[in-house]
């Protein structure tokens, strides 16, 4: 799927979309194959650390300590990267901070003009707000140097992963991409021509533009550093090329000390790639000002942008959430992720961590069918480095959501509520459940056939449960109920205890 | 369900009930992985919310006497072979409640294994869920159907006359896809297996 922006205001719930990206079969091979390379991968390097539970758990203790102490971790980033030589910046929303970069982007020039170009590495932070449309209208033109994301943007595509953007693409489709956008006829297919002209692309603008946006992995309070790690290198061109560097962040994305990355570090890569390390590592603090013509940029900016993450921090059963370090290990072990990929989630954050982050990035205003999007597997929780618990979180989700459908007149428009509350209702009393049983007999009636066996058998339901007729067929209930069998067992042989081998399929008792 | 579905102020009198039910028991054994996940992952949140003492300590005295099916023979009576015969060709589908919440781990297979006459077979990638989900099934049918054909072609691999397995809900959803197909492979769970013997009636 291609076209517009991933904005989880406008996009179909995850139903429909699903419904439409489950006929793609070319997607569906390209997402189940990369998603099980790099299970694969990340098995393998995950399984060679004997105290890799430990070290989930101690990933854990620094984010939940960090969010507790946001407001002071926040305050010592700026304190010490303002120090350093950098400017910090405070964007309530994405509206605030979008005008904050254009401002800084628009500022940026020499001898008073505008540039009307910016590099960028990749950054889930700015697809989150839609950065480059607004830079866009603005009128400067961002270029993607990330390979995965210059896919994409080429493509004309959305990203589908948040480590692997560019993960629902296989290579002969990324070559038609770069022939048809590079206008290259003669381009070949394998890795190497590939990425050959890709490095031609980017290397002019990296020498060329000297404007550049990025995101950020961490933030490090203690030294008002910054770290960003990447597999190509492209990233730190960026950093490290341009006369002026913008970096936008989520408030969650800070970290106490230095020292915490020696957790994270070992977290990160080997979750979100299967590697031991992260091919670049580039941590710096502020700009050079012992040497002004030395190395890094003139300017450095950092953008601190709340944009809800204030709310679900508020929020002490999700916020947990805002833990996340965007490994993207949970889409990776999904088993609705692989079926899907990633735009069914119509957000930037696609997968488990997209169904809880998104919606709650909404405020609950959108996306309320995200909640809504997973088996409750559990799959997600297993692989989280830091632990968080997201099918705890999908559920505390999805109460919010009923809560909003079954307020005021919205309960009579909706008859899943209806139904559930009267199910609750039967559940509650035994008396009320066995009539229900007895009735429910009498319903299945005229919907049953018996198969060759003699056993009854619906394959057609109505309304809401025909989602399950649709693919399955439905056992009518058995003509005694376990309660009626264990009932006239205890009665016939009132000797026996429980835990003695049932009659029932033995036909030979004791 | 409710509590899963995110209808949580109507779970809350079940939580009440089941406690009212069993408080005497010695032991409260359930053939359903993933009802045994609920009372012990959110048992004692529901209890806590109420903020009931009585009711807490009571959820909190009560819970160690829950057990899984499986789980009662091999670790609470510590039982492997329980005398059973079934002389078929099985595969068994480990629930991801099962597996993740009560980590029965090889339980359910040990218990398999001591069977006589059963030809056991693993099914390929175990751990990955079914598409059940409880109401996920109904309100995402397409996704799920997509989960379930994945599974349907994993119990058909392995040349299985019948899938076992200790939730009946995931074997209510692949038993359902393993008859609209007409296969021939029923869904059987690990009790009736554990309790079919020699001279008995098939199950």
């Amino acid at each position: 799927m291609s076209g517009g922006a991933l904005d989880p205001t406008t996009a179909p719930k995850f139903q429909v979309a699903a419904k439409a990206l489950l006929g793609d079969s070319q997607l569906r091979k390209n997402v189940r194959h990369a998603t099980n390379v790099i299970q694969t991968k990340r098995a393998r390097v995950v399984g060679e650390m004997p105290d890799w539970q430990e070290l989930r758990e101690a990933g854990k203790q620094i984010r939940r300590h960090t969010m507790r102490h946001l407001d002071f971790y926040l305050e010592e980033f700026e304190r010490n990267c303002t120090a350093a030589g950098g400017v910090v910046h405070w964007a309530r929303d994405a509206e605030e901070a979008r005008q904050i970069v254009v401002g800084l982007v628009k500022a940026s020039g020499a001898n008073g003009q505008s540039p009307t170009e910016v590099i960028k590495i990749k950054s889930m932070t700015t697809e989150e707000i839609q950065l480059n449309k607004a830079l866009e209208a603005a009128g400067v033109h961002a270029y993607e140097t990330d390979l995965a994301e210059l896919i994409i943007q080429l493509g004309h595509d959305q990203p589908s992963h948040i480590v692997v953007p560019a993960l629902h693409k296989n290579r002969s489709q990324i070559r038609e991409i770069f022939r048809r956008e590079m206008n290259l006829p003669e381009l070949g297919g394998t890795p190497q021509d590939l990425a050959d002209a890709a490095r031609r692309f980017l290397r002019e603008k990296f020498l060329r533009v000297k404007t550049a946006v990025s995101g950020a992995n961490f933030l490090v309070a203690e030294t008002g550093g910054v770290c960003i790690v990447e597999s190509e290198g492209n990233g730190r061109m960026c950093l490290t090329l341009p006369e002026t560097l913008i970096l936008v962040a989520g408030i969650d994305k800070v970290v106490p000390t230095f020292q915490d990355l020696e957790v994270l570090l070992q977290l990160l890569p080997r979750s979100a790639t299967g590697e031991r390390m992260n091919p670049y590592n580039s941590i710096w603090t502020g700009v050079d000002k012992v040497s002004p013509g030395g190395d890094g940029p003139r300017a450095f900016h950092v953008v601190l942008m709340d944009n809800a993450r204030s709310e679900i921090l508020a929020d002490e059963e999700s916020r947990q959430t805002l833990h996340c370090i965007r490994c993207g290990a949970c889409q990776n072990a999904c088993p609705v992720y692989q079926q899907t990929g990633g735009h069914a989630y119509g957000s930037v954050y696609a997968g488990p961590i997209g169904a809880i982050l998104t919606p709650q990035l909404m405020e609950m205003h959108h996306a309320q069918s995200l909640p809504y999007a997973s088996s409750l597997c559990g799959a997600c929780y297993e692989v989280c480095p830091v632990k968080i618990n997201i099918p705890e979180v999908l559920i505390h989700l999805r109460n919010k959501v009923v809560k909003q459908q079954s307020s005021g007149l919205n309960i009579l428009a909706n008859p899943e509520v209806m139904a559930l509350k009267a199910v609750a209702m039967v559940f509650r009393s035994e008396g009320v459940f066995r009539v229900s049983q007895e009735l429910g007999r009498l319903a299945e009636l005229p919907l049953s056939r018996k198969d060759a066996q003699g056993v009854g058998w619906i394959d057609w339901l109505p309304g809401m449960l025909g989602g399950w007729t649709q693919v399955r067929d439905l056992r009518v209930m058995p003509k005694q109920t376990f309660r009626q069998w264990f009932e006239e067992r205890s009665k016939a042989a009132p000797g026996r205890r429980a835990g003695d081998a049932p009659e029932k399929e033995s036909g030979n008792g004791h | 369900m409710h509590w899963n579905t995110g209808y949580q102020d109507e779970a809350m009198p079940l939580l009440r009930r089941f406690v009212d039910q069993f408080r005497d028991s010695e032991a409260v054994v359930s053939p359903s992985t993933s009802c045994v996940a609920m009372m012990r992952d959110h048992y004692p949140l529901m209890a806590e919310r109420l903020k009931e003492e009585t009711l807490k300590a009571e959820v909190a005295r009560l819970l160690p006497k829950v057990w899984e099916f499986s789980e009662f023979l091999t670790k609470k009576l510590g039982l492997e072979d329980v005398g059973a015969y079934y002389p078929h060709r099985v595969t068994y589908h480990a629930s991801c409640h099962g597996l993740r919440s009560l980590h029965l781990g090889d339980g359910p297979m040990r218990l398999l294994r001591a069977v006589r006459g059963i030809d056991l077979v693993e099914i390929e990638n175990l751990e990955q869920c079914c598409g059940f989900g409880g109401t996920f099934a109904i309100k995402n049918a397409e996704v799920s159907s997509a989960m379930l054909s994945e599974k349907v072609r994993g119990v058909l691999n392995t040349r299985a006359e019948a899938v076992t397995g200790c939730d009946n809900s995931c074997l209510m959803h692949i038993g359902g896809a393993l008859h609209r197909e007409r296969t021939g492979v029923r869904p059987v769970h690990l009790a009736e297996i554990l309790a079919s013997e020699e001279g008995g009636v098939q199950s």
